[in-house]
């Protein structure tokens, strides 16, 4: 029986940073943004975190296609910057979206690619008819370290994602997930921003991980790139899902419509699948996307995902990502340090 | 802590603008009342929940704040009337200068405070302006 995207829901919040103002601050090159393909950065407001913004997309993924939250057997919330070590994002999220209680939750930490991870669990239950619907998260208000490499990228934003059998926007016709231990990236218990190995991230992290998922989906599925209409890769910076894709035999013009990196950041958990929900918002029914995660640690979740007729029903009924571009409001290096947390006072 | 099971109590008010409603005298009630004042025994109270857009009767703007606000100085508090009746007060998170009396609102999930580094974190709704908002 096929499985797959019922609903989907975005939220990226409103504040931004850009590029050229953290280069200023640290005395950086000024065409970082260009060599990143990062030109601006998603900013939490200072009331906004983890668990806010994923109930924010989660609410629009309900109302988008009507969902009563009573038929959500299971919230899995993937996150890297989960507000409690020790207390569920998932709980919180679920009473704010007014489940009836009778269900299971969980929280999931992969780096980036807790969300995807969400997806393949939420698509098993749902498969096996153990439930009804379930609701995957990827949510991320990301931290980087001042003046680090990551700082230019970190950012925040949300996807939820409703998981069932009936009335699909779009199935997922397969996945596939390659996992090693490679430690890539990391943050120690109690340590306020996280750890890297610089350029090791890149070729025995990113690239092995999404180049090997993606391979092993393409054999699995029998398919080739040219298959697909739409091809969204994680997006930790701009240039690395143009170089794996290239690499891989897809095409600019198939990862175009999923790539907003340069105009929000890397949200992490939330990083693909808002590329697959920007995606999901211009696909027609009966085109195809290929969507590959890549969480730091390491590993990549592929899927092969297909577009129905019922993507035409609940599309307009809820915002677009594009729609989280638009009046957006600068911050200064002063006032992002503000929002972030990065002042103690 | 002890803080801990008030907030408890009040999450369905907090996160989902759950109030009464009196089907008798069909009057709305936020916070919840569990007696109707108007119809008391004779009423049957139900919950209501809110969907949250309303409009600011009146604002100020906060500059001086208390530790635990602080660094969200300078910040809004306003009269919001629900579209079904009640008043409440609410943070409304826009600029000063773009709040004005009149102006229509709509909820928004925030963190509205946590106790301390090490206590909970208390959620829930505060508002946004409905224009301009995705």
């Amino acid at each position: 029986m096929p499985a797959g995207i019922v609903s989907y829901g975005v939220y990226v919040p409103r504040y931004r940073i850009k590029a050229e103002e953290i280069a200023r601050v640290w005395g950086e090159r000024e065409d970082m943004a260009k060599s990143l393909n990062v030109f601006e950065k998603s900013v939490p407001d200072i009331d906004e975190d983890a668990v806010t913004i994923a109930v924010e997309a989660a609410r629009i993924a309900i109302m988008r296609a009507s969902i009563d939250p009573a038929r959500i057997d299971a919230i899995y919330a993937g996150s890297e910057s989960h507000p409690y070590a020790v207390k569920p994002t998932a709980t919180i999220v679920g009473e704010a979206i007014g489940v009836d209680h009778q269900l299971t939750a969980a929280d999931f930490e992969f780096a980036c690619k807790a969300g995807t991870a969400a997806v393949q669990a939420c698509l098993g239950l749902v498969t096996a008819k153990l439930i009804d619907l379930g609701l995957a998260i990827g949510t991320d208000t990301s931290q980087g370290a001042p003046g680090d490499a990551l700082e230019y990228t970190a950012a925040a934003g949300s996807a939820a994602y409703v998981i069932g059998r009936d009335d699909l926007a779009a199935e997922i016709e397969g996945f596939y997930s390659f996992t090693t231990d490679t430690p890539d990236f990391w943050r120690r218990e109690g340590m306020p921003y996280p750890e890297h190995g610089g350029r090791f991230t890149g070729e025995p992290g990113y690239f092995k991980h999404v180049t090997s998922a993606t391979r092993g989906l393409l054999k699995k599925m029998r398919t080739i790139p040219e298959d697909y209409d739409y091809a969204v890769f994680h997006q930790p910076n701009g240039k690395f899902p143009v170089r794996v894709a290239e690499k891989l035999g897809f095409s600019i013009e198939q990862i175009e419509p999923g790539l907003v990196v340069p105009w929000i950041g890397n949200t992490y958990s939330g990083s693909s699948l808002i590329g697959l929900a920007a995606t999901l918002d211009v696909a027609r029914p009966g085109e195809r996307i290929f969507l590959a995660s890549f969480g730091s640690g390491a590993g990549s979740d592929a899927f092969s995902i297909r577009v129905e007729e019922g993507i035409e029903d609940i599309r307009d009924r809820g915002p677009r990502v594009r729609d989280f571009l638009k009046d957006v409001r600068y911050l200064d290096y002063a006032v992002y340090a503000k929002h972030k947390g990065k002042l103690r006072l | 802590m002890s803080t801990v099971p008030r907030f408890w109590r009040h999450i369905p008010q907090r996160y989902n603008l759950v109030g009464t409603h009196c089907p008798k005298c069909d009057e709305y009630y936020y916070p919840p009342r569990a007696i109707c004042p108007n119809c008391r025994r004779a009423a049957k109270m139900e919950d209501y929940r809110f969907d949250g857009k309303g409009t600011v009767v009146t604002f100020t703007t906060i500059y001086n704040a208390t530790d635990d606000f602080k660094r969200q100085t300078p910040y809004n508090l306003a009269i919001i009337e629900l579209d079904e009746g009640p008043r409440l007060t609410g943070q409304v998170i826009c600029t000063p200068e773009e709040i004005e009396i009149g102006m229509r609102v709509k909820p928004a999930f925030r963190i509205l405070g946590k106790d301390g580094e090490r206590g909970i974190i208390y959620y829930g709704t505060k508002f946004v302006p409905a224009e301009g908002s995705v």
